[in-house]
């Protein structure tokens, strides 16, 4: 009795997600964060589609707070695979002034995210969108199914889910209603780590250990990525060796202490933590149940 | 501030990541139980247990314990509305790793009104643990749970005799309960069925063999799920591979994509085109990472065919030794999900493989009575019902019985009005012959367009208002014709010899539409060809 890699059936399982949305959607569009998420999921894109090209877009949200050097990989990427990328911003409420540093995080969450994300998708009528979510993040996503349907306000109804069996999808909305879709569902986090590596997937180089400007703030390491990010009083900024978990904004991803600096290590430090992936993102720890709220909302 | 990782405090020998190259297998189970017997207790032992938790999940739930004693049951419930209620809802999806393998856990809801939900997280479950409670042994529900575990193929069962210390003699209650249960399921006709006695409170037999029990034989739940046998007939099994997209990046090349989603293909081996029944070979497996010799289910490909073949999305491809069979109608089980009940003729959208036809249920032959596990005459299912029907198709599927292949003997049936999910489907063993005489219609096209005056087609409208003003005028011109919003009605009456006016909103769907009349040999007429009746 032979056996098969349990990396080979989740990718099969994804690819088929991604088949399937495109020929039962009209319109479908991929959201690409930058992070290793995206980046598994676009890399698996282009598995699907070989030979041909991605039939679908990119979008990413910009919240204009994002790592310089997210920003920079995003266009180096791009341009590299010749994919077609939109970026979006909700333009109005940074006129607003609302920032992720003296806005609640709430607050900015919404404007810059959410309502971001839902301009961008009526903007262009998106009615199916890829997102790289997976459900060992959080416990709200453990329940969320591959296929989540969103009203025309783009809400998510927990109660209200379609029964979801086999790989039988079911993509069927109305006119202005939307799919979340997510095909990494039933990856993990170290399951796309050790993706990353067999597939040699480029990711963006924060997530490897080196020496970064930061300072400590409210228990945890900010670094210190424009001079927007003003030192409040008895802050100082310091050199450490740091890397990233997730990467959101820079102002609101705390960073690791960590000598991790190749997949390797990664790979090998993660399998000894003891932390979730969750602990250095700060807009989820807002109140109990607070991504699950999020998403009611419209947020990915 | 965040601490770089500290290694962990109770990791475990038994369940470590692995951190080398070597082959883990994927296997799914699905945890059911009535409630309070402490289902989402042990799925959080297991999961504790092998590290799929981290410290901060775990203090998050110490905080909310009481007495600083672990409450594992905290460790499942996800919703808010959940922990309002203090009850599992909607089914959740787990995850942990042993040494050989990665566990996805499915831990669903145990009240009679989700059955629904179980059944999503049962169907694609390589395996089922059921929950009894030793206190009050074999329930109702334990019954209702292994009969929809066994009527969605899951092969292998174990029944986890739970809160095995709670009990006097706990051996003989336990030598009882697994002979009472070993009964049941045999009957039922799961491949495997093993029993556990367990204390998901104390841990016993679920990660660490417990010395509370020494009559008992040592194993575990996790051993159990280390050890079964995933593969068993996979690679044996005869080809299946649906066709979900034509992929023509360039004039010379037409590969299609698709999942082998049973057995294995080859370069050079001659298959079987469903359902036109077109034989032709393999010419090769495409990949992104290169052509392959060869590839086994479950993988997401590129096949190219040697002859010049029409094959579409929806057709299949398929071993020619042992082929699926075309039908176009069938018995089949249905779980009905749908806050209305099932209505006998009414027409629903069927989901098979990547094909999407229209279908009605002709006759409702029973309904299962889940106490009894007996069948019972009705004469519609309500929600959570499951039921014997017999469904009709508007075209051909490509089908095997769900006992032989999940991935061709399972659909869904979707309601055309609220999109929802209404049923999930299994098709029953199959009748010996085609008996669809519609598809075999003695009556030829060119007949029929001698007597009507003009042959059947199709035109293709944006909306329902320009489709009645057409129809009004082809009508008034003097052709015979019907208005439709599906392109199977359109396809059935245009070839009936009728002109189908059929409404299909925005420009991909009736792309798509005409994509799929023109695969059914339909002609199809934009609006301003000026086409008149003869």
């Amino acid at each position: 009795m032979s056996t098969k890699d349990h990396l080979d059936v989740l990718e099969a399982e994804a690819i088929g997600i991604l088949r399937e949305t495109t020929a039962e959607m009209a319109k479908p569009v991929l959201l690409y964060s930058i992070g290793k998420d995206s980046q598994v999921l676009l890399h698996l894109a282009r598995k699907a589609f070989h030979p041909a090209a991605l039939p679908f877009p990119l979008l990413h949200v910009d919240t204009t707070w994002k790592f310089r050097e997210m920003i920079a990989f995003r266009d180096a990427f791009a341009a590299r695979h010749g994919l077609q990328l939109l970026v979006h911003t909700n333009e109005a409420a940074v006129r607003e002034g609302i920032n992720p540093i003296d806005s609640s995080s709430q607050k900015y969450t919404t404007a810059m995210k959410t309502q971001a994300l839902l301009q961008a998708l009526a903007l262009h009528g998106f009615d199916a969108a890829f997102g790289g979510a997976r459900r060992d993040e959080e416990k709200s996503r453990a329940k969320e199914r591959v296929f989540s349907f969103r009203d025309r306000l783009g809400q998510w109804e927990p109660r209200r889910q379609r029964p979801e069996l086999w790989n039988l999808w079911n993509g069927r909305v109305d006119e202005g209603e939307s799919m979340r879709v997510f095909p990494l569902s039933n990856w993990t986090e170290l399951d796309v780590w050790h993706y990353v590596r067999r597939e040699s997937i480029p990711v963006v180089p924060l997530y490897f250990a080196k020496v970064r400007p930061v300072v400590a703030r409210n228990g945890t390491l900010i670094m210190v990525d424009d001079e927007r990010l003003r030192l409040r009083l008895g802050e100082r900024i310091e050199a450490r060796r740091v890397r990233f978990r997730t990467l959101g904004c820079y102002p609101l991803s705390g960073a690791l202490l960590s000598d991790a600096a190749t997949v390797d290590d990664v790979i090998a430090e993660m399998s000894a933590s003891r932390v979730s992936e969750r602990q250095g993102r700060l807009i989820d720890h807002d109140e109990e149940g607070s991504m699950e709220s999020k998403k009611r909302e419209g947020y990915f | 501030m965040n601490a770089p990782f500290p290694l962990g405090a109770h990791s475990d020998a038994l369940c470590v990541q692995p951190l080398s190259a070597k082959t883990t297998e994927l296997v799914r189970v699905v945890v059911v139980g009535s409630v309070d017997d402490g289902k989402s207790s042990l799925i959080g032992r297991l999961l504790y247990e092998c590290d799929g938790l981290y410290d901060d999940q775990i203090a998050c739930i110490r905080k909310r314990s009481v007495d600083g004693v672990l409450d594992f049951s905290l460790f499942t419930d996800g919703l808010l509305a959940e922990r309002e209620q203090g009850i599992t809802i909607d089914v959740a999806y787990r995850y942990f790793s042993t040494r050989e393998r990665k566990v996805i856990v499915a831990d669903t809801p145990g009240h009679v009104q989700y059955t629904r939900n179980m059944a999503t997280g049962a169907s694609t479950a390589d395996a089922v643990v059921i929950l009894v409670d030793a206190r009050l042994g074999v329930l109702a529900q334990t019954r209702r749970h292994a009969f929809i575990a066994a009527l969605l193929g899951i092969p292998h069962v174990a029944v986890a005799i739970n809160k095995i210390d709670l009990v006097d003699d706990a051996h003989a209650v336990f030598a009882r309960l697994s002979a009472e249960v070993r009964a049941f399921t045999s009957a039922l006709g799961f491949r495997s069925a093993q029993a556990f006695p367990v204390s998901a409170l104390r841990g016993d037999n679920i990660v660490h063999p417990s010395p509370q029990t020494p009559w008992h034989d040592g194993a575990t739940i996790l051993s159990w799920l280390n050890a079964l046998p995933l593969r068993a007939g996979v690679d044996d099994a005869p080809l299946r591979f649906a066709v979900q997209a034509v992929l023509r990046p360039t004039l010379d090349y037409r590969g299609y994509a698709g999942t082998v989603s049973a057995g294995t293909v080859r370069p050079g081996d001659d298959v079987l085109v469903m359902p036109s029944g077109l034989r032709t070979e393999v010419a090769a497996i495409d990949t992104f990472d290169g052509p392959k010799d060869a590839v086994r289910a479950p993988a997401a490909v590129v096949l190219r065919l040697r002859d010049d073949v029409d094959v579409a999305r929806g057709d299949m491809i398929a071993s020619i030794e042992r082929p699926p069979q075309r039908r176009s109608s069938f018995d089949a089980d249905l779980v009905w999900f749908g806050d209305a009940p099932l209505l006998t003729g009414h027409r629903y959208l069927l989901k098979h493989t990547t094909r999407r036809v229209s279908a009605h249920v002709e006759v409702l032959r029973h309904r299962y009575d889940l106490e009894t596990l007996g069948t019972e005459p009705a004469s519609s299912l309500a929600q959570n019902d499951i039921g014997r029907v017999r469904l009709v198709c508007s075209r051909p599927l490509v089908v095997d019985p769900y006992t032989v292949d999940r991935s061709t003997g399972a659909f869904i049936l979707i309601d055309r009005h609220s999109n929802d999910t209404v049923a999930a489907g299994m098709i029953a063993a199959l009748d010996d012959e085609e008996r669809d005489s519609s598809w075999r219609s003695d009556v030829e096209a060119h007949e029929r367009s001698a007597r009507l005056g003009h042959r059947g087609l199709v035109f293709l409208v944006d909306d329902e208002g320009a489709g009645r003003a057409l129809e009004r005028r082809l009508f008034d011109e003097g052709a015979h014709t019907a208005l439709c919003d599906d392109v199977d009605d359109a396809a059935v009456l245009a070839g009936a010899g009728l002109v189908a006016v059929l409404v299909a909103r925005g420009a991909q769907r009736r792309c798509a539409g005409r994509e799929a009349l023109e695969q059914r040999g339909v002609s199809v007429v934009d609006e301003d060809a000026g086409w008149r009746p003869r």
